[in-house]
């Protein structure tokens, strides 16, 4: 129960209320924590209803919130409807097989892939796959960085303009190079996994790298110095101090910079995988703008809205990982 | 008894941003196994230099240190250090703390259940067993600092360096602290020394107390033996003569032979703030 409460401490005065504790007093925290985000998601939706309404374009009036309601509702339909069609095509498959046994012993089955076309909920699932391969071959690389160069004021001082440099290129200028150099280099008759994966990973991989170098190597430089002198009176090697003092004492600060190189890879990887043609959200939403039907932009509005969703997710994700690692579970992580 | 410690025409200078600065010259001192000696002067007069030379935490840049016959030239177990401001760890629980030193020091020289007696014994020392699974920011001031102490000598260092350990500490706490380490010092009679402003302190607990000339370029002014017997009571002391007496040396050299005039202070502070981030010293070793 403590657990539970201590990741949802807007839950804290309804428990409260139902032991009886203070009613008057819980009440008004409900309000004050859950009816003032309320208002102001209704207050929004009420003005994105109204300015809607108003737009008129080719492909017909700007979705409202109601559009995007049936839309979404449309989207998983259709998922479910993909996926009873798979579930049918893999039954007549088996059937004939069970058929051409019966007749013919000697008969090797062949089950044949369904080939449909991904659905919404494919499409996010494979987002999610590529955003989180990127962060993590980011991840991989830009720790170690960061811990090194940290460590050492020289080293910081040599890669900082590199840095600095890549930091703020867009996804779009990498992406034809990556393009290009993936399709020189990754060349194999039955890839593992497609080549428009392996651009989109990159890409994010490339933009998301920075935040991650550039907040550990600052962690790592800022470590008490009494600490530093403890390590040296131990003679602690190169290692043991990195994982007894330099890591923990870090840890803060990677998680800073590993929070924000998630968000940016999750914002790089829409605009990489409408290039890529990576099936993803991406790639929906492209394929949704070409498409250009009556429903189109609703399903834009469904898109960006998901998109919003899981970015807020991978964020809290990212924020209670960082409070099971953290050593200091007093410090308030927001 | 033979010298165990000797320090030879140590000097120091720091590179500044305008220009060097002299902080230390010509300190001499031979320290005898088993001493306890006291550093005392003035703030800025470089007592915690002296101390981080012989740490190995900083270089001299004249003179040297010889520890057992051996040049110190960098940090190591054998000098164990207990900083003003405990310096533990804080994500290691107490034990933790401990165990991380006594691994580093006694790696295939002890078992596993011989590092355990051993840090248990260290921390039984300083009356910390009861705490000794609760993390840095769940103990006290003081009992950080008897945990930092016994990280120190669970290291079993040939010379324990202990920089203003009670600085940091209320007055009952810090009394408190010296009794046990003078409890811990008779059973074990470790070679000490110790920075401290506090003339009872440096009374009370010392063989000799060193008194430091101001800075820049501070050297040692005089030194007092204070022959009282041991063990030393606070209460029987504070109405003897000769704890007294002792009391007044010290006294007498900071407040009248040394006494500090303001614009001394001012230019020795300012060399102190500007030593700690942007000076190095002329041939620093450690990063």
């Amino acid at each position: 129960m403590t657990i539970a409460l201590h990741n949802m401490p807007w839950l804290e005065p309804v428990v409260k209320i139902a032991k009886g504790e203070n009613v008057s007093q819980n009440l008004q925290t409900i309000i004050k924590s859950v009816g003032i985000p309320l208002a102001g998601i209704l207050v929004f939706l009420m003005i994105w209803h109204a300015a809607a309404s108003n737009i008129n374009t080719s492909l017909g009036q700007f979705p409202g919130p109601s559009d995007v309601i049936e839309q979404s509702g449309n989207l998983l339909s259709e998922h479910n409807e993909e996926r009873q069609k798979a579930v049918a095509f893999y039954e007549r498959q088996e059937k004939r097989n069970a058929d051409r046994l019966a007749r013919d012993p000697d008969y090797v089955a062949k089950i044949r892939p369904y080939t449909g076309k991904p659905t919404y909920i494919d499409q996010i699932g494979t987002s999610l796959i590529t955003v989180l391969s990127g962060f993590i071959l980011a991840s991989l690389i830009a720790v170690p960085l960061g811990i090194v160069i940290g460590l050492s004021a020289n080293l910081y001082s040599a890669f900082n303009p590199i840095i600095q440099i890549f930091k703020p290129v867009s996804p779009l200028a990498w992406l034809p190079l990556v393009t290009m150099v993936v399709s020189a280099l990754y060349i194999s008759d039955d890839p593992l996994v497609p080549k428009s994966f392996v651009n989109s990973m990159i890409t994010v991989m490339l933009c998301c790298l920075w935040p991650t170098v550039i907040n550990t190597a600052v962690g790592v430089a800022s470590i008490s110095q009494d600490l530093k002198n403890v390590s040296m009176v131990l003679r602690l090697n190169y290692i043991t101090h990195v994982i007894k003092i330099v890591l923990p004492a870090s840890v803060p600060m990677m998680f800073t910079g590993l929070r924000l190189s998630l968000s940016i890879a999750w914002m790089v990887l829409i605009a990489a995988e409408m290039l890529a043609q990576n099936p993803g959200l991406g790639k929906f939403v492209w394929d949704e703008f070409q498409n250009g039907s009556s429903d189109s932009l609703g399903r834009i509005m469904v898109a960006v809205i998901t998109i919003g969703l899981i970015g807020f997710l991978l964020d809290r994700i990212m924020l209670m990982i960082q409070r099971f690692v953290s050593w200091d579970k007093s410090a308030t992580l927001r | 008894m033979n010298t165990l410690l000797e320090l030879t025409q140590v000097g120091i200078e720091f590179n500044t941003a305008k220009g060097s600065f002299r902080a230390l010259r010509d300190v001499n001192l031979k320290i005898k196994q088993g001493e306890y000696i006291s550093l005392i002067g003035h703030s800025g007069c470089g007592k915690s230099t002296v101390l981080n030379i012989v740490a190995g935490l900083l270089q001299a840049t004249e003179g040297g240190v010889v520890l057992n016959g051996k040049e110190v030239n960098e940090p190591g177990p054998e000098r164990a250090v207990v900083f003003q401001n405990h310096s533990l760890l804080p994500w290691l629980s107490a034990y933790q703390n401990v165990e991380l030193a006594v691994k580093q020091v006694f790696k295939g020289k002890k078992s596993r259940a011989e590092m355990k007696d051993w840090i248990e014994h260290n921390l039984e020392l300083v009356h910390m067993t009861h705490a000794m699974h609760k993390r840095p920011d769940e103990i006290s001031g003081g009992m950080k600092q008897r945990v930092g102490i016994a990280r120190a000598l669970a290291m079993e260092p040939d010379v324990l360096l202990m920089d203003e350990p009670f600085g940091a500490l209320d007055a009952l706490t810090r009394a408190h602290l010296q009794d046990s380490l003078m409890e811990i010092q008779r059973d074990l009679n470790n070679t000490v020394i110790m920075i401290t402003h506090d003339v009872d302190e440096a009374v009370l607990l010392s063989d000799r107390i060193v008194m430091m000339t101001n800075g820049p370029a501070a050297t040692i002014g005089e030194i007092l033996d204070v022959d009282l017997e041991r063990p030393r009571n606070r209460i029987e002391l504070a109405d003897d003569p000769r704890y007294n007496h002792f009391r007044h040396e010290v006294l007498s050299f900071l407040y009248e032979k040394q006494k500090k005039v303001d614009h001394t202070t001012s230019a020795v502070k300012k060399a102190n703030t500007e030593k700690k981030p942007a000076v190095k010293p002329v041939n620093e070793k450690v990063a």
